[in-house]
């Protein structure tokens, strides 16, 4: 490969330009020269953070790769319950993405998507567009805060958290736990399934637990569970309720909160209306909003349909989709979307050079609950690409722990360095 | 002077042709590099783990297969293990046992 004069002016000016004016346009609005083929990620959670870093480990250095995420930092979701139970602050779980940019020289750029262009290939945000070969949407889930009466994303920022993406509003129920009198209630809603960390809303019943029977011991800990059954690790759960803080974890099934009352503290269900003086509502969840700007939500309203040899949306060609967003027989969890993110990335930088991707994917995962503040238990599954059905199938040698350990607890905490290490690092 | 010429020109064929083999050889292990990437969130990215959990990097092959058969067997009691190797075929233990192999800690 050899540069010609002309060539490596373009080169030199693009790079000048992009070092003095960082997310400043170009006068045809491109926001960063374009420089060979390109994939951009909308999104840097744990999907779209591990496509960004994966695309240069596998793809080298000619790929551009452009990272769009609208937060200065990265915060964990995972193991983010254990600041309500008091043994890590939201600082533990916060993270840099600055090895991303420096190491893999992945090009960062914080702001909000407006809107995506899927005939001319551009996502746009406020200050100008890119432009894409392919295009990975990892945006999370976003809240239907419209099916419960009363609740509303400010409500839900000042007074009635979900906390069910790690940041401002899991600092807030935990200040509410902290001001809440001994022999308070807390209840925690959980939509209907699918949501994001299946096991997630149980482990928060054992963290909140956790807190009260150390601090505030006349405390009760409310389940209102929009689903039948515990969804999830159901018999180390209720053994955790009942062994660990018993009296104080209450279930019920089939008690789906349909409104809230924000100044009185109540929420309302088919069958009862429930004061608490913790209110903590986790609203139904739905594809981010950067899915439907790009057409690809095609399944209830609410999820994107892939193939699971590319992750490439069945909506729109070019275009792929990871992570929670997507409709699967997958455990909505980071470590799912991490796998994800690998197959699709996998799948890009061949179809980029015009060959089939891998036709065998396959995924681990793993997802440790804490139950204590020491003890935890897991649930795993490896899964299988099935060229019949296409769809990713699971293993029949996936299973939960026979029981909760301080082993696991270890473990839980070990496999959230390893993973906040390959994700970002 | 000679000497160390034609030396340095056989060093410089040897690593041209390491390289190659290397090339060669990461075209071949793409399968196998997708079916180790699932290990990284516990065993770090390329089994290099940062801490706690085994580092599988620069394990002998022999001994990676016989761990993972001894886990589906039941033979190595395992804490999670057993679930993930369970779904795994011994084809796909060796070509997890190569790349791991290859991997530097």
């Amino acid at each position: 490969m050899s540069l010609d004069r002309r060539d490596f002016l373009k080169l030199t000016a693009a790079g000048v330009v992009i070092a003095a004016f960082p997310g400043c346009a170009t006068t045809s609005g491109e926001l960063v020269r374009k420089k060979g083929q390109r994939v951009v990620i909308v999104g840097g959670g744990f999907g779209g953070a591990t496509a960004a870093k994966y695309l240069r480990l596998w793809g080298g250095d000619k790929l551009d790769v452009v990272l769009i995420e609208r937060n200065a930092q990265f915060i964990s979701c995972p193991m983010s319950n254990t600041v309500l139970g008091g043994t890590r602050t939201i600082k533990d779980l916060t993270r840099s993405y600055d090895t991303l940019k420096s190491k893999y020289g992945i090009n960062l750029i914080q702001g909000e998507v407006t809107a995506v262009d899927t005939e001319q290939q551009k996502v746009m945000l406020a200050q100008g567009h890119i432009s894409y070969d392919r295009l990975i949407i990892a945006p999370g889930v976003d809240f239907m805060f419209d099916q419960i009466e009363g609740l509303s994303a400010a409500i839900a920022d000042e007074s009635i958290p979900h906390a069910w993406k790690a940041g401002a509003q899991t600092v807030l129920l935990r200040k509410q736990l902290e001001a809440m009198p001994n022999g308070g209630v807390c209840a925690i809603s959980i939509p209907k399934a699918p949501y994001r960390c299946p096991p997630g809303p149980y482990e928060r019943a054992c963290q909140v637990a956790s807190y009260l029977k150390n601090n505030k011991p006349k405390s009760k800990v409310l389940i209102l569970d929009a689903n039948p059954d515990v969804t999830s690790k159901k018999g180390l759960f209720m053994a955790a309720w009942k062994e660990l803080y018993p009296g104080m974890v209450e279930y019920r099934a089939n008690a789906a909160v349909i409104q809230v009352n924000a100044a009185a503290k109540t929420a309302k269900t088919e069958f009862e209306d429930v004061k608490a003086d913790v209110l903590n509502i986790i609203p139904p969840m739905k594809a981010g909003a950067v899915a439907d700007m790009a057409g690809v939500v095609n399944v209830d309203k609410r999820w994107c349909s892939v193939d699971f040899l590319s992750y490439e949306s069945k909506a729109h060609k070019n275009v792929h989709v990871i992570g929670d967003a997507i409709s699967a027989a997958l455990p909505k969890s980071g470590y799912t979307a991490t796998s994800e993110a690998k197959i699709c990335v996998a799948a890009v930088i061949e179809l980029l050079q015009g060959q089939a991707p891998d036709q065998g994917p396959t995924i681990a995962n793993t997802c440790y609950s804490m139950m204590s503040d020491t003890e935890a238990a897991h649930v795993a599954h490896m899964y299988r690409y099935d060229p019949e059905k296409k769809i990713m199938v699971a293993s029949p040698s996936g299973g939960v722990s026979a029981k909760r350990s301080d082993v696991e607890g270890a473990m839980a905490s070990y496999w959230l360095e390893n993973i906040l290490t390959d994700v970002l690092m | 002077m000679k000497m160390i010429k034609q030396k340095m020109l056989v060093i410089a064929c040897t690593a041209g042709l390491a390289l190659t083999m290397v090339s060669a050889h990461a075209e071949v292990d793409k399968r196998a590099r997708n079916l180790t990437a699932s290990c990284a969130a516990c065993h770090g990215t390329n089994g290099i783990s940062s801490g706690g959990m085994p580092v599988l990097a620069g394990l002998d092959k022999v001994y990676f297969v016989t761990q993972m058969k001894d886990f589906k067997s039941g033979a190595r009691p395992a804490t999670v293990m057993h679930h993930h190797v369970g779904g795994y075929t011994e084809e796909e233990f060796g070509k997890m046992a190569e790349y791991f192999a290859a991997q530097k800690r």
